[in-house]
């Protein structure tokens, strides 16, 4: 019986991908095991092998096709005696199931959107929703500077490489930084540009390596830590906490840790509990660090660049799912942003969303729905957590009187919560609503996809709320 | 250093033999199957495949007595099967169906049996250390004679909490082999990229614990050196340490482009070393079996395999009040 070969799901996170590149024509034999095409996902160019034994009987999708949904049948596999003449694509047996209901298409690393750069600032594609919302209230660059499309992912890496170009005590450190070009390929290319001096591939050893990081920033130098997850920072916990951000107050401040600590952090797609989590609330507990989590490409790349220069310990955390999203960044010699200063995405008059890193996604989606319905939402992104702009926050509440904050992270104690005790303690008399947090749920993340969904927070959670508040 | 081949005619009976060659079968053929399911998108995250190490855990379950204990790693199918664990549940767990052993709750990586002692399952690089020491302290404690086999790869053989770990196994002297699975690879590091000696076995000196290096792909070479750690470990002498020298055939996980080896490498494994091959020529060279029997076999694990992934996409998802289920324990 003939078998479609249906494109593989080869990451985590891949919903469709370019099949690259057949090795095997049609009328050649196969066997379970052989490497029969090429598959560009999201994050690196796999070998597809076949799972069944038979002859290849027809190629469906020819090769250099982009943007081919996984599961399309590929190509039809006939056994012996069979022709591929036989076979009409309904005569093909598809052991495929229903597709699950993955997330929402999302804006693809676009090249193809690079006309649009006349776009205003925070309007461009790939801005996950934020449609053609109003611009931005004060833009991060100067009016009239020329903008380039760019992956969060491209632009993590040029702020490094800037930053490693300009001087040479900064280095990387980390797993599978180097040789595989960095696990979720943020420092692709740095091994080859600054060498293995500077590109350092350590063991599996986090503790290890992040207080050795802390000496070397002791000892004058200023290190990137890259964590493969954050996750895996939980190892080093003690070193970042008790060393890194310390020891400045403890050596009444002869010295201290400039130092970067970075890599995805949050949810990332069906890898359960120990592997999906926010840990944002967690060290902005921390007197001592500094905590960014940005969302877009030119906020990645304006404040990693800060950050690598800041003579503090600064904990960066990156989102693997924002990763391949592209968004517009300035085309500027030197482009960095403060810490400490909120970007406000839309401004708006009934209700203030406030969120930062990936929870962005949910309020621009949100607001531009609300829109729709004639609500009208301000949206303020964060980007740093620690310090906080509390100015910017307490500004918008005071026009719009009511608050809804959205993040991925726990309920527990989360940066909401302070957000709350904030407008409680200073706007207490411009509220017209109770302030609502959309978080994620208050449970370990599970790995069943329905389940997974619910852990998450929701843009229609975020629309709810904001119903909520505004009494609509 | 060259590992140790089992001696050439082992005093083996013919139903053990074909017994590790069922056993080594039933994992890869599940694993291929897993891997087949992934790229369908019925099973999601990570999964990492066992394909190429089957000898080392069936030949230490071979060694293993009812009521000892195992741990190991995210890379854990193989140890549940292995373990007598039921390929459906296995399955269904990759799926996320509430069939699985943790009602789809943890997946690939995060599995558990109370009933075969498998103590999961783990995601975090050498966490399960100290743990399976943990399980030996507690058989200690309860002085009932029980071992607990904890597995870890090379790439964990670098994390801090090993070494912890060792010096309290030995200070207090716990029934745990420690099974070092050399494959050779942590994700894209080779070991020698990572550790300063390349000799896995001998990091127990310092702490006064026995090791050995033992071909992992040999499953009577793994069985004959897991019953002497075994046996050193209820004699009341503490740890025993296993480097068993492996190879993993596919990528680290689904998604790993595999640039850091040859394919020429990985095929030279495949044609000269597989485990499989080996009982199998085994099998037929002492007429212990014709090829209609091993077909016959081949068939029989092809069944178990083709009805687990049918039960794995059958069981429905999990309720979705199971999102707030075994987040605390009810007080007893
Ligand atoms: C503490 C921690 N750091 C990093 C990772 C990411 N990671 C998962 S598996 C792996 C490689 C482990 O290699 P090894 O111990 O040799 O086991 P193998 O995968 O070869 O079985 C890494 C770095 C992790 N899960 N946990
Ligand atoms: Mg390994």
């Amino acid at each position: 019986m003939a078998t479609e070969i249906l494109m593989p799901a080869l990451s985590p996170t891949m919903e469709e991908g370019t099949l690259a590149k057949w090795l095997v024509k049609e009328g050649d034999s196969v066997s379970s095991g052989d490497i029969i095409a090429e598959i560009e996902t999201d994050k690196a160019t796999m070998e597809f092998e076949a799972v069944d034994e038979g002859t290849l009987g027809r190629i469906l999708i020819s090769e250099g096709t982009q943007g081919v949904k996984v599961n399309t049948p590929i190509a039809v596999l006939v056994e012996e005696g069979e022709s591929a003449e036989d076979i009409k694509t309904e005569a093909a047996t598809t052991t495929a199931p229903a597709p699950e209901p993955g997330p929402p298409a999302q804006p693809r690393d676009a090249d193809a959107d690079k006309d649009q750069e006349a776009a205003p600032p925070g309007s461009g594609p790939g801005q996950a929703g934020s449609g053609s919302g109003p611009s931005q209230a004060e833009p991060d660059w100067p009016e009239g500077t020329e903008m380039r499309q760019q992956t969060v992912r491209d632009a993590l890496r040029d702020a490094m490489a800037e930053e490693m170009r300009g001087d040479d005590d900064v280095f990387l450190m980390g797993e599978e930084v180097g040789e595989y070009q960095g696990a979720y390929k943020i420092s692709q290319g740095l091994l080859d540009e600054f060498g293995p001096k500077r590109v350092i591939d350590t063991p599996i050893t986090e503790h290890g390596f992040t207080g050795l990081a802390v000496g070397a920033a002791f000892g004058g130098l200023k290190p990137i830590v890259e964590f493969m997850t954050f996750n895996f920072a939980m190892q080093a916990m003690d070193q970042i906490v008790n060393s890194a951000a310390k020891t400045l107050y403890m050596s009444g401040g002869q010295m201290g840790a400039p130092m970067v600590f970075r890599g995805p952090n949050g949810a990332a797609a069906r890898v359960a509990a120990q592997h999906s989590q926010d840990f944002a609330a967690w060290f902005s507990h921390i007197p001592g660090l500094k905590v960014a989590m940005p969302y877009s490409a030119s906020d990645a790349k304006g404040l990693l660049k800060t950050a690598i220069r800041d003579p503090n310990p600064v904990i960066f955390l990156e989102n693997e799912i924002l990763y391949g999203k592209s968004f517009d960044v300035p085309v500027l010699e030197d482009f960095t942003l403060p810490f400490g200063k909120a970007r406000i995405w839309r401004t708006g008059a009934d209700v203030t969303l406030v969120s930062f890193g990936i929870g962005m996604t949910y309020a621009l989606e949100a607001a531009e729905k609300l829109a729709e319905d004639g609500i009208d939402a301000e949206v303020i992104d964060l980007r740093t957590l620690r310090p906080m702009d509390s100015a910017a926050i307490l500004e918008s509440v005071k026009k719009t009187n009511r608050c809804v904050t959205v993040e991925e992270g726990f309920p527990r104690g989360s940066i909401g919560n302070q957000i709350t005790a904030l407008l409680m303690e200073q706007a207490f008399d411009w509220l017209d609503a109770p302030v609502i947090n959309c978080t994620g749920k208050d449970v370990p993340m599970p790995y069943a996809a329905n389940l997974e969904k619910h852990a998450l927070t929701s843009t229609a959670e975020v629309i709810e709320a904001v119903r909520k508040v505004t009494y609509r | 250093m060259a590992a140790r081949r089992a001696t050439k005619k082992p005093n083996i009976s013919k139903d053990e033999l074909t017994q590790y060659y069922r056993d080594m079968l039933l994992i890869r053929r599940f694993e291929e199957k897993a891997g087949q399911l992934y790229g369908m998108g019925l099973i999601g995250g990570f999964c990492h495949l066992y394909i190429g190490q089957e000898a080392v855990v069936v030949g230490l379950e071979a060694a293993a007595e009812e009521g000892d204990k195992r741990v190991t790693s995210y890379r854990d199918h193989g140890h549940m099967l292995a373990c007598g664990m039921d390929p459906g549940g296995v399955m269904a767990e990759l799926t996320g169906r509430e069939g699985g052993y943790s009602k789809g709750k943890g997946g690939s990586m995060h599995m558990f049996s109370k009933e075969k002692h498998f103590y999961g399952g783990h995601g975090i690089v050498g966490a399960q250390v100290p743990i399976g020491a943990g399980l030996a302290f507690a058989d200690r404690y309860k002085e009932n004679g029980r071992v607990t086999f904890t597995y870890f790869g090379d790439g964990a053989a670098n994390q801090g909490q090993v070494y912890e770990t060792f010096n309290m196994a030995a200070l207090w002297a716990l029934p745990v082999v420690f099974v070092i699975e050399n494959n050779q690879y942590a994700m894209g590091t080779a070991q020698q990229r990572s550790t300063s000696t390349p000799d896995l076995h001998t990091r127990g000196e310092a702490f006064g614990i026995p090791g050995e290096v033992v071909d992992g792909m040999d499953v009577l070479a793994v069985k004959t050196a897991g019953e002497k750690a075994v046996g050193h470990c209820r004699a009341g002498k503490g740890p025993y340490i296993l480097e068993v020298k492996t190879y993993r055939y596919r990528g680290h996980s689904m998604s790993d482009p595999a640039k850091y080896r040859t394919r020429e490498e990985v095929q030279k494994m495949r044609e000269e070393r597989d485990p499989i091959e080996h009982v199998r020529a085994m099998l037929l060279e002492g007429k212990h079996a014709s090829e209609e029997d091993l077909k016959a076999i081949d068939k029989e694990i092809k069944k178990v395999v083709n009805d687990s992934a049918e039960f794995a996409r059958e069981s429905p998802e999990p309720a979705l009040d199971e999102l707030w289920t075994d987040i605390y324990a009810e007080a007893r």
